[in-house]
């Protein structure tokens, strides 16, 4: 992992002012380094050469001004760099959030957990916030360090150089040899750790495992025994660790080791030239002053390493995400949404030879399917898991796009045309989805209604909960329909949930029904519910109805209605 | 091995206990390898006394020095210079293993307790939530960052700090003073000032950290349902604004968490601006000579090494303080159980005989959990004939699974009696219950280790033989025989390896295994999609063929084959009978039974 991320500097302007900053006051706490260096060498030698408070009177006064002068710059420049780290977090966040939501990406309209959208949905946000968070001490103690440990030591050199060469070639050959020695250790360590590391994070989960596990154990009477297996997992642990830790403390060991002999080497050269008058004492104490200054910012640096490194490994996983190339249909010209309906919602639909693979997917979720939707239809799509139901719900809802065959509509009246001629925005105003896990947002259940008619006043609202069957419930809430959910809609049982998605669907007033399996998680007593709002729902309107078994041919029978079995991609064509 | 009963075991606490500080009961925890503390502390203490010391008596060397006398009088200092150029970096490195080390040892031992803790107590609710055991196990790992990065620093600080300040009250009292207050002030003062001038800060972030994570998870989570009601604009316009908030507030905040940087740098210049006066008003005056000016500046000079870890010190403590109040909150849970702890230790008489006929009777079993919460059972009665299945089904919320965890015993009835083979069970210690009562609980752990290990959890001494043979009741041998490993497969953490329906069926041979009398299934098909949820109910129905079982599921998957089926709401039985009788009847049964 490089120090300095060239993309984080390219990226996000807050960080080009902030290395600005920081250089330029890297630069004045140099300055102010040696003024102080000088001036405490100068009273001491002074005092000791018989000067009175006449002479050293205003160098006493200089330090003060010194010091007052460094706390002020290590005030601005922390509060600068916070300013900066929260600029860089906020440019970050938002260019990943609109790559990850915008157009040309692949979504499935649920995943084999049942749990919709992205898998990294957790992880993203995670990202975002906490993991970003760390970006903080990056900026404020790793960036400054690390700029002061190429400005100070070079000056710090110069100057000891110019007062007494000898001393200087002492420092110049040891400061090197830090970074070598670190480098050297790093690459033998990182080889034994990275072997360690499978290990160490087996017996390191161990203890999750069983405490995890204790209900399971306890029905088998092993709770207690356990006990004396986690002492020996904890102390094989230990070993193990303590293994990897005298190895891993080595580099530390050796930046400390080199900079304090180094200093010792010093003190001791610069004393015994005094000693035999080849120096004078001044010189002799600036010297010894200054030179653990050249290695205190490589010390520091190497400390705030691995934290401030994981602010940058967030970046790097932002960047990372960032670069990765909007998979599935970035290529293909995108027609402009007109902000209206497409009429082609409303005719037939007609899929040939279509087959869908989700990226980095080896087997695809769909192939050849050639199917027709005809307008005011039902059709009942049957099939074991994995033949697909759902993705073909995806290519309906143009949240992927075919990577085989194509889907053609036709319009009432009209010539069939291509469904990716169709701006995606104007063909999704036509559908209504009810998904199997919908999702509920933490706002008021009204707005949760209204998700696909932000217009709809609240008459609207209630006569499509009325239909849902979820208006009894909803009134029943401590503040009716401007109730808060909670996250993810934890106020209420999945049967209501699914109740409130159905009114979600009514009150879009869509020509085109999707269901997906509706009531395939709910106890009988909801699922009777759901069946009567469904029914309502699909009155007058086109729907595909993607279910388990064929129970449901009961409770949306009627003349519309045809079945359809999609068997395993693997197995053949449906027709 | 400490027994989790002596009373020395801070675990286990009377009520002045559990309301002390939970840092300081985090401590207490680490007793027991204090020895192994201090020398950490000592070796720490030498690194950072070696760096001071080695600055202090470089300037006396220079200041004899420069009055040229015979070399006779620098040589101590100049071996002391180069042995303290060496020591410095070996006691640190030292130090770090010996504390590392023994909060290693700390670690493993405060598991143990904690682990034989929630053993004892058996807080099953908290296992509902996955975030939850997490959570517990990171806030007891945190005790090795009290130990390591929490409470070594301070001590360390403590003990060199306090010997510089006498070092220098010996060579100049004034001075020695000035150093003693600077070094409060920049390791004491400055770190308490920043931890509580960031609290109202921290505060305000968490929460507009909290509103832009809720938002962005909605918005990730939800996209399919956002994208398909053309809602992605204006949610994406939520984030952008709880991300304006977030910046703002941070930026508003840059200002005070800057202070205390400031005011660090502003002490340790100082300090040393007032020993360089002082020193020099010592000298006019001859209380002290020039060798001890330059002694009495560098040395101070060098002295504020010794803060220099505090201030991320007091941060850190805040943070391991809230991990042991989350800790204790859990571990001073009363048990669920009363568990007589005479009878359990001696082994006592069991009373139940392992042997005994399998038949099961329930009878007024009340259970609610809290005095102010409606009774989740409310007066059961229910039999199970020996070797017959008895399924209870109803909504979720009816009090199916309370049920489960009454029989096996997970936790003390409120009212009521549960007789097995005539023997009411409600009272006898849990581990001689679920000698004849075991089964699948709801959502049964897969360890992460091999199939083998997984299954002999149920009978430990049982050979390959009887595992196969547990594995053909269950129809899992199949999918066995297949893999290249066999039963030395691993599984995976939460046994991910395997499919959903496998876990089940795994689940299941190790109940079989078990053996038990009574075999409770506690919703084994919750998390299984459709197809195999039928395989897998069949499948276990034929696997209970012998035991006497009780099925406890919310949907009708089969119910035609169990013996008698009782239908519960709300905690009571409103129906029983067999599938064909329920059928029969108008009720809840048939109305969600015909669909």
């Amino acid at each position: 992992m490089k120090p300095l991320d060239p993309r984080l500097v390219r990226t996000a302007s807050a960080v080009r002012s902030h290395l600005a900053v920081t250089v330029v006051s890297g630069v004045l706490i140099t300055g102010l380094i040696l003024a102080q260096a000088w001036l405490l060498s100068r009273v001491i030698t002074g005092v000791w050469a018989g000067d009175g408070m006449d002479v050293v009177g205003w160098m006493i006064a200089a330090v003060a001004g010194v010091a007052v002068a460094r706390a002020l710059l290590s005030y601005l420049s922390e509060t600068s760099a916070l300013h900066s780290a929260a600029r860089t977090k906020s440019q970050l966040r938002r260019e990943l959030v609109a790559h990850v939501t915008g157009p040309g990406r692949v979504w499935a309209a649920e995943d084999d957990d049942g749990d919709g959208g992205s898998p990294q949905a957790g992880e993203l946000a995670t990202l975002a916030t906490r993991g970003l968070d760390a970006l903080d001490e990056y900026f404020s103690r790793y960036l400054p360090q690390l700029v002061l440990s190429a400005i100070v030591p070079v000056a710090v050199l110069a100057v000891v150089f110019w007062a007494d060469w000898i001393s200087g070639i002492v420092i110049l050959v040891t400061l090197p040899l830090i970074p070598i020695f670190m480098a050297l250790i790093g690459m033998h360590t990182q080889q034994r750790t990275e072997r360690q590391w499978r290990l160490l994070s087996r017996l390191g989960g161990h203890f999750l495992d069983v405490v995890e596990g204790l209900p399971t154990l306890a029905v088998f009477r092993r709770a207690k025994a356990q006990a004396a297996i986690i002492r020996q997992v904890g102390e094989d642990h230990r070993k193990a660790t303590m293994g990897t830790l005298r190895i891993a403390f080595l580099s530390a060991f050796a930046l400390e080791l080199l900079a304090t002999l180094a200093v010792a080497l010093v003190a001791v050269e610069v004393g015994l030239r005094l000693l035999g008058g080849h120096m004078d004492y001044q010189t002799a104490l600036l010297v010894l002053i200054l030179a653990p200054e050249a290695y205190l910012p490589l010390r520091e640096v190497g400390a705030r390493f691995h934290a401030s490194m994981e602010g940058v490994a967030a970046a790097d996983q932002v960047f990372t995400e960032l670069e990765r190339r909007r998979d599935g249909g970035g290529d293909r010209p995108r027609p402009a949404p007109t902000g209206r309906p497409s009429p082609a919602a409303s005719g037939d639909i007609r899929f040939e030879g279509v087959g869908l693979r989700y990226p980095g997917r080896d087997v695809p979720a769909l192939s050849g399917v050639d199917l027709t939707l005809r307008a005011g239809e039902h059709l009942l799509l049957t099939g074991p898991s994995g033949s697909g139901k759902t993705s073909l719900l995806s290519l309906m809802l143009r949240l992927a796009e075919p990577t085989e065959g194509r889907i053609t509509v036709r319009p009432p009246d009209g010539e069939p045309v291509a469904l990716d001629s169709v701006a995606a925005d104007d063909w999704r105003l036509g559908i209504a989805w009810v998904p199997q896990h919908p999702y509920l947002f933490d706002v008021s259940v009204a707005d949760n209604i209204r998700l696909g008619a932000p217009d709809a006043d609240m008459e609207r609202v209630r006569r499509a909960a009325r239909m849902a069957e979820a208006h009894d419930f909803v009134s029943a809430l401590p503040q009716g329909y401007d109730t808060l959910l909670g996250e993810r809609g934890a106020r209420l049982s999945a049967g209501q949930r699914q109740r409130i998605a159905l009114a979600r669907a009514l009150c879009r007033d869509a020509p085109l029904v999707l269901l997906d399996e509706p009531t395939a998680h709910l106890d009988p007593e909801n699922a009777a519910a759901v069946r009567t709002a469904v029914a309502r729902l699909l009155e007058g309107r086109t729907a595909v109805i993607v279910a388990h078994d064929t129970g449901w041919a009961e409770s949306v029978s009627g003349a519309h209605l045809r079945t359809a079995h999609l068997p395993l991609p693997t197995e053949g064509i449906v027709r | 091995m400490t027994g989790p009963s002596t009373p020395t075991d801070p675990l286990f606490v009377d009520e002045r206990e559990r309301r002390r500080d939970p840092l300081r009961r985090m401590i207490a925890l680490a007793r027991p390898r204090s020895a192994r503390f201090a020398l950490g502390v000592l070796l720490g203490a030498a690194a950072t006394g070696s760096g001071v010391a080695l600055l202090g008596v470089a300037a006396w060397m220079l200041a004899t020095a420069a009055d040229h006398p015979s070399i006779t009088a620098l040589s101590v200092a100049v071996v002391a210079t180069r042995a303290l150029g060496v020591s410095k970096g070996v006691s640190r490195y030292m130090e770090r293993l010996v504390t590392h080390d023994a909060a290693f040892r700390t670690l493993a031992e405060v598991r143990v307790r904690v682990y034989e803790r929630l053993a004892r107590t058996e807080p099953f609710g908290r296992f509902r939530s996955g975030d939850l055991v997490s959570r517990l196990v990171n806030d007891t790992e945190s005790t090795l960052d009290l130990l390591v990065r929490g409470l070594t620093p301070p001590l360390v600080s403590v003990v060199t700090g306090g010997a510089t300040v006498l070092f220098l009250t010996v060579v100049y009292v004034p001075g020695g003073m000035l150093l003693a207050g600077g070094l409060l002030l920049a390791g004491l003062a400055v770190p308490l000032m920043a931890a509580a001038l960031s609290r109202g800060p921290g505060r305000r972030e968490a929460r507009a950290r909290g509103t832009l994570s809720t938002t962005l998870v909605d918005t990730l989570q939800g996209a399919p349902d956002l994208i398909a009601y053309g809602a992605m604009d204006r949610q994406v316009a939520k984030v952008e604004e709880a991300d304006a908030e977030l910046t703002r507030v941070a930026r508003r905040d840059a200002a005070t968490l800057g202070l205390s940087a400031g005011a660090h740098a502003l002490i340790t210049g100082l300090t040393v601006w007032g020993a360089l006066f002082l020193g020099v008003l010592a000298v006019e005056d001859g209380s002290i000579d020039a060798t001890a000016l330059a002694v009495l500046v560098l040395t101070t000079l060098a002295a504020f090494e010794i803060v220099a870890p505090l201030p991320a010190v007091a941060a850190r403590l805040g943070a391991i303080r809230e991990s042991g109040a989350r800790l204790f909150g859990v571990l001073d849970t009363p048990p669920a159980i009363t568990v007589d702890e005479e009878r359990e230790r001696d082994g006592g008489t069991p009373v139940i005989d392992p042997d005994t006929e399998a038949s099961v009777r329930v009878e007024g079993l009340r259970v609610r959990y809290g005095p102010d919460e409606p009774w989740a059972l409310d007066g059961i009665d229910l039999e199970i004939p020996a070797g017959a299945t008895v399924a209870v089904i109803g909504p979720s919320g009816a009090g199916k699974s309370t049920l489960a965890s009454i029989l096996l015993r997970f936790r003390d009835p409120d009212g009521g009696r549960v007789e097995v083979g005539g023997t009411d069970i409600t009272d006898r210690p849990a581990d001689e219950v679920r000698g004849v009562v075991s089964g699948v609980p709801q959502d049964p752990h897969v360890f992460a280790s091999t199939l083998r290990e997984n299954l002999r959890l149920a009978r430990p001494g049982a050979d390959d033989e009887e595992l196969w043979e547990a594995l053909r009741r269950a129809r899992l041998a199949h999918d066995v025989e297949a893999m290249p490993r066999g039963l030395d497969t691993r599984v995976g953490s939460h046994g991910l390896g395997l499919s959903g329906g496998m876990r089940q069926r795994l689940a299941l041979a190790r109940a079989v295994l078990a053996a038990p009398r009574v075999l409770v299934l506690d919703e084994p098909t919750a998390h299984l999609d459709p197809d195999t949820r039928d395989a897998v109910v069949e499948d276990l129905l034929s696997a209970a063929r012998g035991f006497s079982t009780l099925l406890i599921t919310h949907d009708l998957t089969g119910l035609d084959r169990v013996d008698r089926i009782y239908v519960i709401r709300d905690g009571r039985v409103v129906q029983s009978g067999t599938h064909e009788e329920l059928l029969a009847v108008e009720g809840w049964y048939r109305a969600v039974g015909v669909r």
